[in-house]
C-alpha cells in the first residue's frame, strides 16, 4: 500500500513537472519570438499607437476633458491584449492544425490545457512589452498622468482582467479548432466590433447600461471600467460600482476555465470521431 | 498496476499479450465527403507487433495506412473493434499510450520559423518531460546524425525544405519513444538523406532492442532493409503479413520480366488480358519518359506472347531482364499493381 502511495506520488510529481515544462517551453517560443521580429513590433506597437493617437485629437478638437485623454492611452494599451487574446490564443490551434503541427502536441502526454497556459503567459509576456509602450508613449507625447498611488489596485485588477480575458482565449481556441474554416473573419469579427462593444476608446456606459453589460461578457469591459474607476474616479464614468468588478472578473475566470476544459475535452473527441484533427489522410 | 488481462479477440489475437501493438478486428469508416454513402478505411485489422521489432506496413495510397497510425497515435477513434498500444487501449487509455509514443510523418515539418534548430528540438522534448541537460545531449546526437548539426543555430525559416524534415525526423526521436510511428519518413528527401536516415533507423533499433517501430513507406527496398516483418495492406485489409524472406518465397515460382518500353504507343492495359499473364504494374521513368513495366507470366513461354502484343500496341522494347522475386513483386503479387501505379477497374491484374 505504502509502496502504492509512493508510486502514485511520484507519478503525480512527474506529471506536474512535466506539464510545467511544458508551459515553460510553450511560453518560452512567445518571449523569444516577440524580439526576434522587427515587423512584427512595428506593426504590433506602432498601428495601434497611431489609431490611439486619433482617438486623442479627436477629443482635443471637441476640448473634451483631459481625462479622456487618459481613457484612450489605458485603451490603448489594453487593445493590444485583447488583439494578442484573438491572434495569439483563439485561432493558434488552427493555424496549428493548417500547418500540421496540431497532431504533434495532442500525442504529447502533456495537458492540452497546459499548452494553452504556456500561450496564454508566453502572449502577456510579448505582448506586455507592446503595450508598456503604447501606455508610457502616449503619457509622454500626450502629457497624461495617472496617480502612482493607485497604480497597485489598478495593477491587481489588471492582473484579473488578463487572467479572464485569456481564459476566454482558451474557450475560443477549441471552438475556432473545429469551426475554424472561416478563422481569419471571425476573428476580425471579434476584433474591430469589440473594440466598440468594450469602450476601448470611451467610458462604455455612454453606451446605455444594456450593452455595457452585455459587452461585460469580455473581461476586457469592465476590466478597463474598473481601472479607469480607479485612476479618475467618478469622471470615469463607470458602469458598476468598482468593487463589484474584481468578483466578477475571478468568477468569469473560474467560469471560463472550466468551460475551456470541457470545450476542450469535447472538441478534441468530437475531432477524433470525425477525424478532422489532422490534414494528412490516407 | 495492474497487468492487462489477456482476451482472445474476434481476430484470433491474443489482445493484452505483451505486444508492443495489438489492434482486433479494427475497423474506421469516414463518411464520405463529397457524395452519399461512406468509406471503410480499416476492415477488421488484425495485428499484433512484437516489443523490439521493426514492422513495415505496406501499401498504396488509401490502403488504411495513414488511419492506422492515426489510431494507434490517439489522433482518431477506431469505429469498432480494439487497440492496445504497449498495452494501453487508445480509446480509453490515450495518456498512458502518448507517453510511450512518438510519430514522424515524412513530408511534413515542425517548429516555428523563428526558433532555431536547436531550440525546436528542446521545445519539442519539454512537452515529453525529459530533463534539460538530458535534452540537449540528445538534441546533439540527433543533429549529428541527420546533418544538421552544422545549422544548429540557424532559425527554421532559413532551412530548406529537405532540412526542415529532417528535423522533424529528429524531433520524433527527442522523447526517447517506447514505440515510434514512421509515416514515409523519407518521402520527398534525397537519396544522400534517405540513406542516413535509414542508417539511423537501423542503429537506433539495434542499440534500443525493447524499442519498437512501426514503419510506413513507399519504398520496397527500405522496407527490406530496414523491417523483420512486413504488412501488405490495401483496401484496409491485411493481404499478407510475414518476413521479407518469408514472403518473397511464398510467391509460386513464376519468371518475373522487367522490360523497358519506348515512350510513344499505345495504352498497355490491354496485355492485361493475355492469358498467362499473372500480374503487371507500368510507369514513365521520370528523366527519359520510357516506359517501365513490369510483368509476372506463369510460365517463361507467356512472355512471347507479352512481346507480340507489344509490338502490334507500337512499343518498341529498348530492354528486357528476367529478375528474381522482391518485396515488389509480392506487393504486386497481392495488391495486383505496383506502389506508384494508378488503380485501374481490373484489380486482379490477369
Amino acid at each position: 500500500m505504502g509502496r502504492d502511495l509512493a508510486g502514485t506520488e511520484t507519478t503525480i510529481r512527474a506529471r506536474i513537472r512535466m506539464n510545467a515544462a511544458a508551459v515553460f517551453a510553450r511560453a518560452s517560443v512567445r518571449v523569444r519570438a516577440s524580439f526576434r521580429e522587427s515587423s512584427w513590433i512595428v506593426g504590433e506597437t506602432l498601428f495601434p499607437f497611431l489609431a490611439m493617437s486619433a482617438f486623442v485629437f479627436v477629443y482635443r478638437g471637441l476640448h473634451a476633458p483631459p481625462e479622456y485623454e487618459g481613457f484612450v492611452v489605458l485603451g490603448g494599451a489594453m487593445i493590444a491584449y485583447w488583439n494578442n487574446v484573438i491572434w495569439g490564443m483563439a485561432s493558434q490551434f488552427f493555424w496549428e492544425k493548417e500547418q500540421g503541427q496540431l497532431q504533434l502536441y495532442l500525442i504529447t502526454p502533456v495537458s492540452r490545457m497546459s499548452i494553452l497556459l504556456g500561450m496564454a503567459l508566453g502572449g502577456i509576456a510579448m505582448t506586455t512589452t507592446r503595450a508598456a509602450v503604447i501606455l508610457i508613449g502616449g503619457m509622454l507625447l500626450f502629457h497624461v498622468s495617472l496617480p502612482l498611488s493607485r497604480a497597485l489596485p489598478a495593477f491587481g485588477l489588471f492582473v484579473l482582467t488578463l487572467g479572464a480575458a485569456y481564459s476566454l482565449g482558451m474557450i475560443l481556441s477549441s471552438l475556432f479548432l473545429l469551426w475554424g474554416r472561416e478563422v481569419w473573419h471571425t476573428a476580425t469579427l471579434l476584433q474591430e466590433p469589440i473594440y466598440l462593444f468594450s469602450g476601448f476608446y470611451f467610458p462604455v456606459s455612454a453606451m446605455g447600461i444594456v450593452i455595457g453589460i452585455a459587452g461585460s461578457i469580455l473581461p476586457v469591459t469592465l476590466g478597463l471600467d474598473g481601472i479607469r474607476q480607479i485612476f479618475y474616479g467618478p469622471a470615469a464614468h463607470g458602469l458598476l460600482p468598482l468593487r463589484w468588478i474584481p468578483p466578477i472578473q475571478i468568477a468569469l475566470t473560474l467560469v471560463f476555465v472550466t468551460l475551456a476544459r470541457v470545450s476542450l475535452l469535447a472538441m478534441e473527441n468530437l475531432g477524433k470521431r470525425e477525424g478532422r484533427l489532422t490534414l494528412k489522410g490516407d | 498496476m495492474e497487468a492487462p488481462r489477456r482476451v482472445l479477440g474476434r481476430g484470433g489475437i491474443l489482445i493484452g499479450s505483451g505486444a508492443a501493438l495489438e489492434t482486433d478486428a479494427l475497423t474506421r469508416v469516414f463518411k464520405a465527403r463529397r457524395k452519399a454513402g461512406e468509406v471503410r478505411a480499416l476492415q477488421g485489422i488484425d495485428l499484433a507487433v512484437h516489443r523490439g521489432e521493426c514492422f513495415g506496413l505496406l501499401g498504396p495510397n488509401g490502403a488504411g495506412k495513414s488511419t492506422l497510425i492515426k489510431i494507434l497515435t490517439t489522433l482518431l477513434l477506431p469505429t469498432s473493434g480494439r487497440a492496445l498500444v504497449a498495452g494501453f487501449d487508445v480509446a480509453d487509455e490515450p495518456l498512458q499510450v502518448r507517453g510511450r509514443i512518438n510519430l514522424v510523418s515524412g513530408g511534413d515539418s515542425s517548429g516555428y520559423g523563428i526558433l532555431t534548430v536547436r531550440e525546436t528540438l528542446h521545445l519539442f522534448s519539454q512537452f515529453y518531460g525529459v530533463p534539460p541537460q538530458l535534452a540537449r545531449r540528445r538534441a546533439d546526437e540527433l543533429m549529428q546524425v541527420t546533418g544538421l548539426a552544422e545549422k544548429a543555430n540557424a532559425r527554421l525559416s532559413a532551412l530548406s525544405t529537405g532540412m526542415r524534415q529532417k528535423l522533424n525526423f529528429a524531433r520524433g526521436f527527442m522523447s526517447d519513444p517506447e514505440i515510434i510511428f514512421l509515416d514515409e519518413p523519407t518521402l520527398g528527401l534525397d537519396v544522400e538523406a534517405s540513406r542516413d536516415i535509414r542508417g539511423f533507423i537501423a542503429r537506433w533499433v539495434r542499440e534500443r532492442p525493447e524499442r519498437t517501430v512501426l514503419l510506413t513507406t513507399h519504398y520496397m527496398m527500405e522496407a527490406d532493409e530496414l523491417c523483420g516483418r512486413v504488412a501488405i495492406i490495401d483496401h484496409g485489409r491485411i493481404l499478407a503479413l510475414d518476413t521479407p524472406t518469408a514472403l518473397k518465397r511464398t510467391l509460386p515460382a513464376e519468371p518475373v520480366f522487367e522490360l523497358q518500353l519506348s515512350a510513344t504507343g499505345q495504352n498497355l492495359d490491354a496485355l492485361r488480358g493475355i492469358a498467362g499473364v499473372r500480374s503487371l504494374s507500368h510507369h514513365a521513368h521520370p528523366a527519359t519518359g520510357a516506359v517501365e513495366l513490369r510483368v509476372v507470366v506463369v510460365e517463361d513461354d507467356v512472355i512471347g506472347e507479352v512481346l507480340g502484343r507489344l509490338k502490334a500496341l507500337e512499343r518498341s522494347v529498348l530492354h528486357l531482364t528476367k529478375t528474381e522475386p522482391t518485396l515488389e513483386t509480392v506487393f504486386i503479387h497481392h495488391v495486383g499493381r505496383g506502389l506508384t501505379d494508378e488503380e485501374s477497374g481490373d484489380r486482379d491484374g490477369s
